[in-house]
């Protein structure tokens, strides 16, 4: 396959970026994206010129390091039906002699470190702020002592798969950070575990939230739809249910 | 993170996600209203004495005599007004958080969610807000007439004089659909926002109610106004 790419290139955190258009020949349609990265790098390297940068670890899918839009698409998933992350996206589905656009997660809260990486460590701070859950050291408690309900067992499950990849942020029209927050809030708020501190968890998620500089959420559902784990919209109703009652309650009342 | 002396509890207060609830259950007192106000626009059809002794009831004798006559279409008005104020102080705020958080442009950003009406909710708020006033001071404080003489006592009258005027009639459709656009977004949302949506199912019925609710909105309000037009009513 032939490829043009125009990737973001900015120096460093404080220059003005641009796009920089590559030619790429002879890419495989079985490399993934970042293999394909790599392959520009190469040749880049060769030719003594910098070589793009970009965040990867794990390249299963699993780590939620990598994550560049591409065409506009927050890990280039756009229509397709299946959930993916950037490393698991495939040149097969891209064809002979596209322009592929490839740019950094653009968000207030997640400032351009170089070229495509980002530096999402507000996500961090959030998880933070959600403090410890009450679990007593020692010997295992027997477990059959702590029941967990079939039904919230596997919402709770199903929402802890989120890696913070940053994905539903950089696809957010007010780049707010509501689907990854209520990801982690909906996670411990269906677990027995989670309880003792639920409200004051809520409180003090939302609070750095804000303090980040993510927006507010307007129930649009873009995140949901390029979340590679597919977490779904109603955990943000989770997350507002839990806020709301929260506030009724002293939790969080001494600074 | 915060940098402020503010409890836990104070920040979550001062969050945006209470400033959504705000907009959503001041946006719903509206939406109750403009329900109301569609369906009493209908007694238009009745006839001259009807409609104008309705407006006569809503202005004066409405609870009657448990408050003094009169005073409930300002409280009512009051009650409105706080709503109006809040939602769009709520707003303004919001915006301003959305602005910083969404950053510098993309070069090429492709949606896949998000509808017209979820896109240009903001702009489509200024335009309502903006008609609204056209529309207070064409038929509440009498400033702006046209085809018609102002006279509260006459309702009836100003509603035909007005929109026998097609232009009028226009800007009235822009004003209603602009509403419509807004209430259609904003039902499923301010839902949404208060917690209502638990799973792909509530999504579909609040989505479904917010069509259905913007739906009967523009018919119901857009009917008399093109009866007058069309000689039906006069």
């Amino acid at each position: 396959m032939k490829i043009t790419l125009k990737v973001w290139r900015q120096a460093n955190k404080d220059a003005a970026g641009s796009m920089v258009t590559y030619q790429l020949d002879d890419v495989s349609e079985d490399t993934s994206f970042l293999e394909m990265l790599d392959m520009l790098n190469e040749q880049l390297t060769a030719k003594n010129e910098e070589p793009v940068a970009f965040d990867y670890d794990c390249r299963e899918g699993i780590c939620g390091m990598c994550g560049i839009v591409i065409n506009g698409s927050p890990h280039g998933r756009y229509e397709s039906s299946v959930a993916t992350t950037t490393c698991q996206l495939h040149m097969r589905s891209f064809s002979d002699g596209d322009v592929i656009e490839v740019e950094p997660w653009r968000t207030g809260a997640f400032p351009v470190i170089k070229d495509l990486v980002v530096d999402r460590s507000a996500f961090d701070r959030i998880i933070q702020a959600g403090g410890f859950i009450s679990v007593n050291t020692g010997s295992a408690p027997e477990a059959h002592s702590t029941p967990a309900p079939k039904r919230q067992a596997d919402r709770a499950f199903d929402v802890a798969t989120c890696i913070g990849c940053g994905a539903c942020v950089a696809a957010c029209p007010n780049g707010s950070g509501m689907l990854f927050t209520s990801a982690k809030i909906t996670h411990l708020a269906n677990l027995p575990q989670g309880q003792p501190e639920r409200r004051l968890r809520v409180k003090a998620m939302i609070a750095a939230h804000d303090a980040n500089g993510f927006g507010g959420c307007q129930n649009i559902g873009e995140c949901a739809s390029v979340c590679p784990k597919e977490i779904p919209l109603e955990s943000i109703g989770q997350l507002n249910r839990d806020l709301i009652a929260s506030l009724f309650r002293g939790d969080g009342k001494t600074a | 993170m915060a940098s402020t002396s503010l409890s836990v509890h104070q920040e979550a207060i001062r969050s945006t996600v209470v400033k959504k609830v705000v907009m959503a259950l001041t946006g719903l007192v509206l939406i109750a209203f403009l329900l109301m106000h569609m369906f009493g626009n209908l007694k238009i059809f009745i006839g001259q004495s009807e409609y104008n002794h309705y407006a006569h009831w809503l202005k004066g004798d409405l609870l009657y005599p448990i408050l003094p006559q009169g005073w409930f279409i300002w409280i009512f008005r009051l009650v409105l007004l706080t709503c109006l104020v809040l939602h769009i102080y709520c707003m303004a705020v919001l915006w301003a958080a959305s602005l910083h958080g969404r950053g510098a442009r993309y070069v090429r950003t492709r949606r896949k969610e998000q509808t017209l009406s979820a896109r240009f909710m903001r702009w489509l708020g200024i335009l309502v807000g903006t008609l609204l006033l056209l529309h207070l001071l064409m038929f509440t404080v009498g400033w702006v007439t046209t085809g018609y003489t102002f006279n509260a006592e006459d309702p009836y009258s100003m509603f035909v004089g007005a929109f026998s005027q097609w232009w009028v009639v226009l800007i009235y459709a822009i004003f209603v659909g602009a509403v419509c656009m807004h209430v259609r977004h904003g039902f499923w949302s301010a839902f949404t926002t208060l917690g209502a949506n638990v799973g792909t199912g509530a999504r579909n019925v609040l989505n479904a109610l917010a069509y259905f609710v913007a739906a009967l909105l523009f018919v119901g309000f857009i009917l008399p106004p093109v009866a007058v037009l069309i000689g039906m009513v006069s």
